[in-house]
């Protein structure tokens, strides 16, 4: 018992440096784009179309990973979209927490009516096909980064209602929260001091799961075609441009993807190291 | 009892579709642009619009057409496609089984790699066996169908170009099929050319949709089973002498597999919901595919009925669920 | 004749290296009850898992050797060690709410031992089981066989347990404190029960208490065990006439009437515990496994 715990918080750290790292990159990349991409990521060259990435014959010096098959630098292109995709991913997964955590801590530790209606309509949203559901709201609102935002928030704060509504239900049965009862506090105050600090790793590790999803839904919207404007640099554009001429520039495809699985699985491998720093119960 | 749980569920389940079908409906009206000016041509007369918006119940209020399109779909009418000018509910039925057999098949995948990945952790506790399964578990949960997806369209689409990577059967098969269930009609029929054609076309995206699912069954399985082989009937099977295998399937398997099916069922629904973007992702033609299409077009009768049709197999699945949990477990079933 | 069970220098420790078991003896003659009694935590279940080749996987066994009816354990295979218990030896559980598979039916969970490890009919077990379910008193095998766990009281399913285990016929029966799960008015019937099918059948059994109430009504012979380690073995009426070790008689002493299994246990004297720590501090730090 002894040492099998004292093994895995070192492979948490481990991950939590890996991933942490990681998302770091594309954050110093994001906010310095214009600084660190070699070229303008719209400028097309049709001289240049299809350049392999530098290692391979036909590649040209600057053109490091290769350019699409408008000729446009697709390193720049990811450079820049991961401002687009980090932008989504805080916002979109922020509110998404704060509505589904407060609706979510107030069903959960009221319970009665106020639970049975929030229960209900998260029933409802859970019956829609989720992916549909998003392209449906930036359909309706129109394309642009706020409806991609609004969308992904509109959809995912059940996510974090479900999670803490049962954290918050197990926590309102505890004894510390009789006592605090007993002591005279107010029910809402209790909620705030009492509770949120307990489910707070939960929301933690959540939120930064949430942003990955973010940034893979907002690939999802500009694959068909309907997140940003559809020139503008985005991951999941590339990836729909790279799907389309996979036979001929397979790098176009390769490249937004792995930076796609980097970043999905940095969020969720940080919320969880996250969170098991934070369990005071691990800790 | 069983039979109370069982009418509970069929109210929540009624008020759960109804709740669906007012905020589709909410969505799809509070919607800039007017579908019927796109599906003329640009020289329409405001007569030609208005006859046309009074076809398809336009002209109303929200409360109004909300009635007469509810009442409609009470009938099994959901209306006719605005941009495909076909009845809903025939095109939907005609790409359904399509939806249907994929997310069956994927299910499959996942139960076959979910279980067998269970039981070997379990069998091989606190081995590197059990780590590996862990890493990979963790992996393959992270990741989402989408991503599985383009690498597999790499993977076995371009680096190594076993499988089919779009479509649902080859252009030049000729079908004998009267039913939309081609694989399984295929099967029927004994046209096992045409099941091979179509299991080579379905495998690549079922199994993109199958990866985070087996990984949850693999894990949830692991736990619960490892839970249960801890219990004093388990170790009086191995007193018994019966080998380690052995008492994970006679003993451990059953009572550690009934919390984990409620479970797998709600997550047999996001797997569903994942077709929308799988099917799209490898041009197979089924129902989610047709949805992108139609909020593409605007295609406001054809959106309602789909989403209607994937909430209510939602909604399905779980009350499913609930009764096999009734159903398998003892104590509710005598009780 | 070799003895039934035959424990020599037993010593077993945790991934800590903190020892649970201390160079245990001790031997079970065919046909004897061997009483194992001791303080909870003092490591009697692990003796017994350890014969029946079930313990925690973290618990590891450093020394010594168990022999069953002559065979060493450790020098077989997990297979064949697996087979020999399943022939030779049988568990009477503690706790019968959690010893039966709540999603099978109690007749195959009764059966399965002789059909599917010692390759009887199915017909002959069926008999075979009928036949020990009368001699546990219950009068509706069919129902019961029939029965899911849930559906039988907490005193009926130990019966069923007891007539599952004495079923094979086996040389060696482990019972781990089979009545303290039990009501007090169930507790007794239960012990008169394995008493008399004891005697009937001959079956040797390593019987695991920390109740010196029942060690007196059941055993022939008597270990007490502190902290995993033998600080007391005898014939049963001799250790109540005249206990040598001062933990056996700071036992005695804290058991108000030990005839009454009623009573609860004060704490044992504690000048003498602290004698028995230093004792054992003195033996760990010695202490170096051979083999
Ligand atoms: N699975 C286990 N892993 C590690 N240590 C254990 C385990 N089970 C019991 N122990 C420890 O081993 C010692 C003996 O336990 P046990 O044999 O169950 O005692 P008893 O049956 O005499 O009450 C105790 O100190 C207990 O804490
Ligand atoms: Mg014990």
């Amino acid at each position: 018992m002894v040492d099998a715990r004292a093994l895995p918080r070192r492979r948490f750290d481990a991950r939590l440096m890996l991933a942490g790292g990681w998302l770091l990159v594309v954050l110093l990349a994001a906010i310095f784009a214009p600084l660190v991409a070699p070229h303008d990521p719209l400028a097309q060259d049709l001289m240049l179309e299809r350049l392999p990435p530098f290692w391979l014959p036909g590649s040209e010096p600057g053109y490091w990973l290769g350019t699409d098959s408008l000729g446009r630098d697709l390193l720049s292109r990811l450079i820049f979209g991961a401002r687009i995709a980090l932008i989504v991913a805080f916002v979109a997964a922020l509110a998404a927490c704060i509505v589904g955590s407060t609706l979510g801590l107030v069903a959960g530790y009221f319970g009665g009516w106020p639970d049975r209606i929030i229960s209900r309509i998260v029933d409802i949203w859970m019956a829609f096909p989720p992916v549909l559901f998003a392209i449906l709201l930036v359909a309706v609102f129109g394309t642009g980064l706020m409806s991609v935002i609004i969308a992904i928030a509109v959809i995912d704060w059940t996510r974090f209602c479900r999670v803490i509504r049962a954290e918050a239900m197990s926590q309102a049965r505890m004894d510390y929260v009789e006592n605090a009862r007993i002591a005279g506090f107010g029910r809402l105050r209790i909620m705030v001091s009492e509770v949120l600090p307990n489910v707070l790793p939960s929301i933690v590790a959540l939120l930064s799961l949430e942003m990955g999803i973010a940034v893979i839904v907002e690939a999802i919207l500009s694959f068909v075609n309907l997140s940003i404007s559809s020139d503008a640099p985005t991951w999941g554009g590339i990836i729909a441009e790279g799907r389309l001429s996979i036979h001929q520039a397979w790098w176009v495809l390769v490249f937004p993807l792995i930076a796609l699985f980097l970043t999905v699985l940095s969020f969720s491998q940080f919320g969880e190291g996250l969170k098991s720093r934070f369990d005071p119960v691990l800790r | 009892m069983i039979l109370q749980r069982f009418l509970i569920r069929l109210i929540t389940m009624a008020i759960t579709l109804l709740g669906v079908s007012v905020v589709v409906f909410v969505i799809i009206r509070v919607a800039p642009g007017d579908p019927i000016a796109m599906m003329l041509p640009p020289g329409a007369t405001d007569a030609d619009i208005a006859r046309l918006r009074a076809l398809y119940g336009l002209d109303r209020s929200i409360v109004e057409q909300y009635f007469i399109w509810l009442s409609g779909v009470v009938q099994g009418n959901f209306g006719t496609s605005i941009s495909l000018r076909q009845d809903v509910m025939s095109l939907v039925l005609s790409r359904l089984p399509a939806t249907l057999e994929l997310s069956i098949f994927a299910l499959l995948i996942a139960l076959i790699i979910g279980g067998p990945l269970a039981i070997v952790g379990a069998r091989e506790q606190g081995t590197a066996v059990e780590a590996g399964i862990d890493v990979a578990n963790g992996a393959a949960l992270s990741i989402p169908d989408f991503l599985w997806g383009l690498a597999l369209i790499l993977l076995f689409g371009v680096l190594w170009p076993v499988f089919h990577i779009s479509g649902r059967v080859s252009p030049r098969m000729d079908l004998p099929f009267v039913t939309q269930f081609y694989l399984f009609e295929s099967i029927f029929r004994l046209r096992f050319d045409l099941t091979r054609d179509l299991i080579g076309h379905m495998f690549m995206p079922a199994l993109a949709l199958a990866l985070p699912l087996a990984a949850i069954i693999s894990q949830l399985l692991k736990i619960s089973l490892k839970e249960v082989m801890t219990l004093d009937y388990v170790t009086l099977a191995r007193v018994k002498g019966f080998s380690e295998t052995k008492v994970i399937l006679r003993e451990a398997l059953k009572n550690a597999a009934l919390p984990t099916l409620t479970l797998i069922g709600v997550q047999f629904t996001f797997l569903i919901g994942g077709t929308v973007i799988i099917e799209r992702l490898f041009s197979y033609e089924g129902l989610g595919n047709m949805a992108i299409d139609a909020v593409i077009n605007r295609d406001l009768p054809l959106i309602q009925g789909i989403v209607l049709v994937f909430a209510l197999i939602f909604v399905l699945i779980n009350l499913a669920v609930d009764m096999m949990y009734a159903l398998l477990n003892p104590r509710l079933r005598h009780g | 004749m070799s003895a039934c069970l035959d424990i020599s220098n037993l010593s077993a420790t945790l991934p800590s290296g903190q020892r649970v078991l201390r160079s245990v003896s001790l031997t079970v003659q065919p046909g004897e009850v061997r009483a194992l009694v001791g303080e909870s935590g003092a490591g009697k279940s692990m003796i017994g898992k350890a014969v029946l080749g079930v313990l925690p996987p973290s618990v590891r066994i450093v020394e010594g050797a168990i022999r069953l009816e002559g065979t060493d354990l450790g020098a077989l295979s997990a297979k064949e060690r697996r087979r020999l218990i399943g022939a030779k030896a049988a568990l009477i559980p503690q706790d019968p709410l959690t010893a039966l598979n709540p999603s099978r039916r109690v007749g195959p969970q009764m059966t399965d031992r002789l059909v599917h490890i010692l390759g009887w009919a199915a017909d002959k077990a069926d008999r075979r089981v009928r036949q020990l379910l009368d001699e546990v008193h219950i009068r509706e095998p069919d129902r019961v066989m029939k029965a899911y766990p849930h559906e039988l009281s907490g005193g009926m399913r130990q019966r069923v347990l007891i007539a599952a285990a004495f079923a094979s016929e086996p040389r060696l029966i482990v019972a781990d404190e089979p009545t303290t799960a039990l009501d007090v008015t169930v507790q007794k019937q239960i012990l008169r029960l394995i008493a008399q099918l004891q005697q009937e059948h001959g079956t040797a059994i390593l019987f695991v208490t920390h109740d010196l109430g029942v060690v007196a009504k059941v055993s022939q012979k008597v270990t007490v065990l502190y902290a995993g380690k033998v600080v007391e073995e005898a014939d049963t009426p001799a250790l109540f006439a005249n206990p040598q070790h001062a933990y056996t008689r700071a036992l005695m002493a804290a058991t108000p009437k030990y005839t009454d299994p009623q009573a609860s246990l004060k704490p044992v004297d504690e000048s003498v515990l602290a004698g028995l720590a230093a004792e054992i501090a003195v033996a760990d730090h010695d202490w170096r496994p051979h083999g």
